[in-house]
């Protein structure tokens, strides 16, 4: 896409994560896009986060570890309360640019199905490949997706069994680039670990991913959670670059869904129902 | 310029073995590929499930798998054959890759995008195909540059790109893959020796591409055409339960043949185009020149498209569906069949399977029996026959190697105890599936059930209900969705009243084996008569079969 293609309102007027704070270093400016716009950022000496987008100041929000801001006007930005638990380990495992656009990086992200094809031997294994029935619904008046009670066969379920076992999972659609996902910890089995996915839209079919995990681990080091999270998120990679058209096809009679993708088929519900067009081909009126 | 011709889009030899072409024509991606057969597959570059290209897929040499989810389409027909999220569900839909046709000569695939096939091109016989040669220019440029030059040993490129010489003859073609991209292909036939001559024709090409380039870059690079996938199918949009229709298929008679005594195969051919997918477990309605509808289930193995395979047994006390094939169908006669249907699928997300076959009832576990060997799952087929010679298609079942177990000869209580023991130790993760004689099935799911297998890991498919069918009874059936009431007189079925009301579901073999005509019961007391059912369900009771079960309360309510 060489024209610059402005967002739809509901796009616009969000937070979006622009960087991990580790990363960003006293007096070092950097640059990055949102939208296809050239944003900088930089801590300044004081310790003060700015973000700009060469002609004037943009929000700044500090939050799960991440530099949001925007370019309209957001309102508060989703909650992740499991961040604040003083036992969790809260990590910024990095952030991969991906040829596609944001909401199919979305979607990757809340699907199941695809554990045991692209992830195989780490979040399932053939021939175990039954999606089964789970629940999704619409919560705090339409503003979030939640699928509840997803099952899914996964090799050495737990760090202390060797063997497969189904494993719960939560996920959360609380932004239109944003999603979140539990799933039981192998530490801890009454408890959940939170693995969110944070999308910048740094063009219509281009996106990077922000990961990050709040976990119980008191076991690994940072250094092997994100190497963990990163080749999980390596081989989604190729897979969401192959996939035509980049933008999110909005149409339902664009591709052909199975019940498996209930938590996909209310998603782009969603943002139909939000008028997005940014990142996805809307239906033909 | 390129309309109304065949295109060449590959060369043979881009076609290896297992391995899937990504190719492209006037701006669509292609996925193309060879399967096993030999049969060169033209497809749209993008799996209808989640638009991940096909071309990243797997061939396993009879279909093609999606990488992302491990869709599974059938050589030939491009139909869906597996989803594996939903391992217990025949893919019900008419889910079918796009396709176009094609063509292998000279050396090259040909497709084209035309409503009707364009003439086939003219080639020299026995003729070379040159290595491709890809080039960012605008076809049309492409073409009217070639024309004229002389390559060495050639007269000049005529305006269809032909020229002759005492080299030989030479065929240019020029592939619009998009608007600024074109591919050079052709074909040359001479008496020199190949590799010299293929040699020089590249450097001419290359030469040729050098000025076409330069002078490309005079001209602004047209934009792409853009990609526009057609739309899945209203009703695939919305995920539905599949309708049978009552398409009626017309195939002919390719081949009969005595596979066992008593037995014949058949195999049908499509009068014109491909036939729909099936898949393993799947049968067909065969229309018999008597006038006679019966069932059949395919014998295929994945990818095995060309035709459909059945076995027919001949059943001296049969209505006449077996005599009629056995003494009067013969090669070349046609035969109308429905679509194939499945009520007896196979779930491949298991880590043991145990196919129990008897008789005839080993036809739709052969084609299983095929699929898990594609797949590489584990898997046992213990086959029942009453002699040797009546042991049907040994060329298949010997494929199987070790993982066929032959049981001839036994009698009822031998076969039981037999069952008993394959059947002893029912695990987590197996699933068993068996067809064969009304008696052996009956024996089986009892021996199942009370080694304690779950009732929905035992799958059974009957090939007939032998049950006498008591229609004394006479009631009264309200149809909740349709808002009437209608009686159903003694000797009648619910699904004669229903059709006669116009509201009845599909049906099949009308004798309550396949499971087919089944309606949901939302109040009173199904009297089941059928053989479809398994007892839980029958207790249940909120199940049944239209064609065969009646009532024991004076009315029934059902979600129709
Ligand atoms: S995209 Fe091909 S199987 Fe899902
Ligand atoms: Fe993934």
């Amino acid at each position: 896409m060489n024209t610059m293609t402005q967002p739809d309102p509901f796009m616009l007027n969000q937070w979006y994560p622009i960087a991990s704070l580790q990363e960003i270093l006293p007096g070092q400016p950097r640059a990055t896009k949102l939208f296809g716009q050239r944003i900088s950022y930089e801590r300044n000496v004081a310790g003060a986060l700015q973000v700009s987008d060469g002609s004037r100041a943009l929000p700044v929000l500090e939050q799960y570890g991440c530099l949001w801001t925007s370019l309209g006007e957001p309102d508060e930005l989703f909650d992740v309360p499991e961040y604040a638990e003083p036992d969790r380990r809260n990590v910024n495992a990095g952030s991969v640019g991906v040829q596609v656009s944001a909401q199919r990086g979305i979607e990757n992200f809340l699907d199941m199905g695809h554990f045991p094809y692209v992830h195989t031997g780490i979040l399932g294994a053939l021939p175990h490949t039954e999606v089964k029935e789970y629940n999704v619904e619409m919560i705090r008046d339409g503003r979030e997706i939640i699928a509840t009670e997803c099952l899914f066969y996964q090799p050495m379920a737990s760090t202390v069994s060797t063997s497969g076992a189904d494993v719960e999972y939560i996920y959360r659609v609380p932004h239109p680039t944003c999603s979140v996902l539990y799933k039981s910890s192998p530490m801890d089995e009454k408890r959940l670990d939170a693995i969110a996915l944070f999308g910048q839209p740094t063009g219509e079919e281009t996106f990077r991913g922000h990961m990050v995990l709040s976990i119980l681990d008191d076991v690994n080091t940072d250094d092997f959670i994100s190497y963990f999270q990163l080749h999980i998120f390596g081989q989604d990679k190729p897979i969401l670059e192959n996939q035509m058209p980049k933008r999110l096809p909005l149409d339902p009679r664009a591709e052909t869904p199975i019940r498996a993708d209930k938590t996909s088929i209310m998603y782009r519900r969603w943002l139909t129902g939000h008028g997005v067009t940014y990142g996805t081909i809307p239906a033909a009126a | 310029m390129h309309d109304k011709t065949w295109v060449p889009v590959a060369n043979s030899t881009d076609l290896a073995p297992h391995h899937v072409f990504q190719g492209r024509l006037m701006g669509q991606e292609l996925a193309i590929w060879r399967a096993d057969d030999g049969h060169v597959n033209v497809w749209e570059n993008r799996c209808l499930h989640r638009g991940v290209r096909l071309s990243i897929g797997i061939n396993t040499g009879s279909e093609l798998v999606c990488q992302y989810h491990g869709w599974r389409y059938a050589n030939r027909n491009a139909g869906c054959t597996y989803i594996p999220a939903h391992p217990a569900d025949a893919p019900a839909r008419t889910i079918c890759s796009k396709t176009w046709p094609v063509i292998e000569t000279g050396g090259l695939i040909w497709t084209h995008f035309e409503d009707r096939d364009p003439p086939l091109p003219e080639l020299p016989e026995g003729g070379a195909a040159l290595r491709p040669l890809p080039l960012a220019a605008a076809p049309e440029m492409v073409r009217e540059s070639l024309a004229g030059l002389a390559p060495e040993g050639f007269g000049p490129l005529d305006e269809t790109l032909q020229a002759r010489g005492p080299a030989g003859s030479l065929h240019l073609m020029v592939q619009p893959a998009d608007a600024g991209r074109a591919v050079i292909r052709g074909i040359v036939q001479s008496d020199e020796p190949e590799l010299a001559l293929l040699r020089r024709l590249n450097l001419f090409l290359r030469s040729a591409r050098d000025q076409i380039l330069a002078q490309a870059a005079l001209t602004p690079a047209p934009e792409p055409i853009p990609h526009r996938p057609e739309r899945v199918s209203e009703e695939l949009a919305e995920m539905p339960e599949m309708v049978s229709g009552p398409a009626r298929l017309r195939v002919q008679v390719a081949k009969k043949e005595l596979v066992a005594k008593d037995i014949v195969a058949l195999e049908l051919e499509p009068l014109r185009g491909a036939l729909p997918a099936s898949q393993p477990g799947a049968h067909i309605d065969v229309a018999l020149p008597n006038g006679l509808l019966r069932q059949y289930s395919l014998v295929n193995a994945p990818g095995e498209t060309g035709r459909y395979v059945i076995g027919v047994k001949r059943e001296p006390e049969s209505t006449g569906g077996s005599a009629a094939i056995h003494d009067s169908l013969a090669e070349g006669d046609l035969l109308a069949i429905s679509e194939p249907r499945n009520n007896f699928t196979l779930r491949r997300d298991v880590e043991e399977t145990i196919l129990v076959a008897g008789g005839i009832g080993v036809t739709p576990l052969l084609s299983m029996a095929a699929a898990l060997k594609d797949d590489g799952l584990p898997f046992r087929l213990h086959y029942f026959a009453g002699s040797e010679e009546q042991i049907a298609f040994g060329e298949r079942l010997a494929a199987l190697g070790d993982r066929l177990v032959n049981y001839i000869g036994l009698d009822p209580e031998k076969t039981a105890l037999a069952l008993k023991g394959i059947l002893k130790s029912p695990a987590p993760h197996a699933q068993v599936y068996v067809c064969g004689p009304a008696p052996m099935l009956d024996v089986t799911r009892a021996t199942a059930a009370e080694a304690g297998w779950p009732d929905a890991a035992v799958h059974f498919e009957y090939f007939a209900n032998t049950r006498e069918i008591d229609t004394s009874s006479s009631f009264r059936i309200e149809l909740a969705r349709s808002a009437v009431t209608l009686e159903v007189p003694a000797g009648r079925s619910i699904l004669s009243v229903l059709q006669e009301a116009g509201v009845a579901p599909p049906s099949s073999c009308c004798q309550g084996a396949c499971g087919t005509c089944m309606a949901r019961v939302i109040e009173g007391e199904p009297d089941h008569q059928d053989v479809y059912l398994s007892e839980a369900e029958k207790a249940a009771g909120d199940k049944i079969l239209t064609c065969v079960s009646r009532a024991k309360s004076d009315r029934l309510i059902l979600d129709l």
